[in-house]
């Protein structure tokens, strides 16, 4: 009955971009949709958290486990509150609440996951990776900490808890002696275990420092991104876990992708994965920890990791005439340093369109871009528009980052900002578009209005 | 002036540095460098030993509540005296957020405990009920002009001034010191505490060069007269803000996106 309400209403209002119309509602007319259709998934629900790589991850996760023949229910439109939660139900399910799918697969905003989890028992949970990022809505980085240190604590042994190993913040839900780690749910890990692609020091910007269980300086014996790394506590006992899943060798392929050598309990998997960057790396072990933990085939997950395409707007390549976008969402100061590596790795000069919004889904603090390693962009910039909500600040940045002041332009309007960035790149270059996340929306806008791209509810 | 090596000093930069609050020793650093000075930048962190007279400018930062509390020990221990003899004998400070309050008479944590500051301020922090966040836009006669400064606060401590401090201006948008009485941080002598992140110095750049310009004085004795700079790109960015949050309370609007 529920759930046909539930339908109904997905059918009327539903449509479109606006995924997240029909759930505001449905909750209120039918509270235990949720609860009641996850519970009928014969394999139960996943559910992935985390600041950065959510939606890439359960997308490529999707695809895995479409590979291996399951149907996921899924909420892909990135919709990741609780209202995100119950349209993906709701446009899930038949008209007699039986659901489209077997098995739910749910990103979760960092800050919703209590509150999804009073509804969803999940089969397994997926924490992977807590970084500074909409401070003005969270405040800092233990509070997510310890939202999800109480979540975990109340789960029972009917769920597992997967986490980065890499990331202390998070690892150190589960650390032994811990009141998480005495609770029922059982749990792994995944991590990087290549030397060659880590570094002896933290950045500027590493969210991290302290031991989260007894507040003493970490030390760190290799970095990979941000506070991401191999860690050990100066004073008590806590350390970086083994992974049961773990990438033995990562070769970087620039923007091309990466060639990734990872060891499950079942055994070695190698493929090349399409999507560039170490954070990528991550998001595709988080997949691949889930698949193994799910029984899936070695030689089909490597299949669904060599065949995955980026998400929406996280990562594409738009080809407009003769030249190529190459857009890349950004939204926190260590995403955007790891955008930028990518985007450099192969030496020369870039053409850049950086687009700062300063909504609420953007995070309305700035400040986050004097983070950001601007710096990596001396001598290396042929031509940087501005634009957005804070085009200028992003030009103030980019001065004192060292970018010569006469390659720095601003045009805060959005059309004429790509045209700018066009113009400026020669024929067949590709020019790389940098946005925050409502700014990425207005420029797909532009580009799908001039018919270069499509909506995202089509693909 | 190009035997002139300005000392900036930076506390705590691996702990106490949240919100970009490193743009402002970045934008000192480069504000002098632009002008043929030199400068060098001094991290001093958790154990590590300070002098007053080792500083021409001193910048303290904001730090998230736990990494504040990892701080206050050691900066209690002896080095918030060395701050305050500094700030004596002419030396510049910045300080943001959590650097301000460890500055003042005393701050009280979110779990209640009063800690005691450095007492560089005259000014008391308690937590508030609910976290001020926004965007802020302040007037102020600092430099004997009437200005504005833009920045952006994120804190749920409420700092009050003792009778004789002189606040850093009064807000025209956003909570300030502490959301009452229309007050934003606060002067001491070549010393100022605010909420401004934002980063506050490149925005205002003019805040940036009246720092360096003390400093600057502390080094050579002399009266200092710095070369203007092209400004264009930081005076856009400063007006842009002004403007649009100016009348909307705070709030910003979409336009054309």
């Amino acid at each position: 009955m529920a759930g046909r309400a539930a339908a109904v209403l997905s059918r009327r209002l539903g449509r479109g971009g606006g995924t997240v119309i029909a759930g505001h509602l449905v909750p209120r007319i039918a509270p235990w949709a949720l609860r009641d259709v996850t519970r009928s998934l014969p394999n139960g629900s996943i559910v992935v958290s985390g600041t950065n790589g959510k939606t890439t991850t359960t997308r490529l996760l999707s695809h895995i486990l479409n590979a291996a023949g399951m149907r996921p229910l899924h909420n892909r439109a990135g919709a990741n509150m609780l209202s995100g939660l119950f349209t993906a139900v709701a446009q899930g399910t038949d008209w007699q609440a039986r659901p489209r799918g077997d098995v739910g697969l749910f990103e979760v905003d960092e800050a919703t996951v209590p509150r999804a989890l009073q509804h969803i028992e999940p089969r397994m949970l997926l924490l992977h990776n807590i970084f500074r990022d909409q401070l003005d809505r969270y405040g800092e980085v233990h509070f997510v900490a310890n939202l999800w240190r109480d979540t975990v604590r109340r789960l029972s042994s009917r769920s597992m808890v997967l986490v980065n190993a890499d990331d202390p913040l998070v690892a150190g839900i589960l650390a032994p002696g811990g009141d998480a780690a005495a609770a029922s749910a059982r749990h792994s890990s995944y991590g990087i275990d290549d030397p060659a692609v880590g570094t002896p020091t933290l950045p500027h910007a590493a969210d991290a420092r302290l031991c989260p269980i007894c507040g003493a300086p970490l030390r760190y014996e290799l970095v990979y991104y941000g506070h991401l790394g191999h860690y050990v506590c100066s004073r008590c006992d806590f350390t970086r876990p083994t992974p049961t899943v773990s990438a033995t060798t990562v070769e970087l392929l620039g923007d091309a992708g990466s060639n990734l050598t990872i060891a499950t309990p079942e055994g070695v998997i190698r493929a090349r994965l399409q999507l560039p960057g170490l954070y990528n790396v991550y998001n595709a072990l988080a997949a691949v920890a889930v698949s193994s933990e799910l029984g899936i085939r070695r030689d089909v997950i490597a299949r669904g990791l060599e065949t995955f395409t980026a998400a929406f707007g996280r990562l594409e390549r738009i080809q407009v005439e003769d030249r190529t976008l190459f857009l890349a969402l950004v939204k926190n100061p260590v995403g955007f340093t790891e955008v930028l590596r990518t985007v450099l790795a192969p030496p020369g000069r870039r053409t850049l369109l950086i687009a700062i919004n300063d909504l609420f889904a953007d995070g309305t603090d700035v400040s986050w871009l004097w983070d950001v390693e601007f710096e990596r962009l001396q001598d290396r910039v042929n031509v940087v528009v501005c634009t957005g909500l804070r085009a200028e600040d992003m030009a103030v940045r980019l001065k004192y980052a060292g970018v010569e002041p006469d390659r720095i332009r601003v045009e805060s309007h959005p059309r004429r900002s790509i045209e700018m960035a066009l113009a400026a790149a020669e024929p067949a270059e590709t020019v790389y578009v940098l946005p925050t996340y409502t700014a990425m929306l207005a420029l797909r806008d532009i580009l799908r209005q001039t018919g270069y791209v499509r909506g995202f509810w089509e693909e | 002036m190009s035997s002139l090596a300005l000392r900036l000093v930076h506390l705590y930069p691996d702990l106490m540095s949240v919100y970009g609050d490193r743009g402002n020793v970045l934008a000192l650093v480069r504000r002098a460098q632009w002008r043929g000075i030199d400068a060098t930048v001094s991290e001093v962190s958790v154990g590590d030993r300070f002098e007053p007279r080792d500083a021409d400018l001193i910048f303290f930062g904001g730090g998230q509540d736990r990494e504040q509390e990892a701080v206050s020990p050691d900066f209690l221990q002896g080095k918030g005296e060395a701050v305050r003899e500094a700030v004596e004998e002419g030396t510049a400070l910045l300080s943001v957020c959590g650097g301000y309050q460890l500055l003042g008479q005393s701050y009280t944590t979110v779990d209640g405990q009063q800690l005691p500051g450095a007492g560089l301020f005259d000014v008391r922090s308690v937590p508030g009920p609910k976290r001020h966040i926004g965007n802020v836009l302040i007037e102020t006669m600092l430099d004997g002009q009437q200005r504005t400064l833009v920045g952006f606060e994120n804190h749920s401590g409420r700092t009050y001034l003792g009778p004789d401090l002189q606040p850093l201006g009064r807000t025209v948008v956003g909570a300030g010191n502490n959301g009452q009485d229309g007050t934003e941080g606060a002067v001491y002598k070549g010393a100022i505490g605010c909420y401004l992140h934002g980063s506050l110095l490149p925005k205002n750049p003019w805040l940036a060069d009246y720092l360096l310009s003390i400093a600057l004085r502390h080094l050579t004795d002399e009266p200092v007269v710095l070369a203007p700079l092209d400004d264009r790109f930081e005076n856009e960015a400063h007006q842009a803000v002004a403007t649009r949050i100016r009348g909307l309370g705070g709030r910003v609007k979409s336009g054309a996106w």
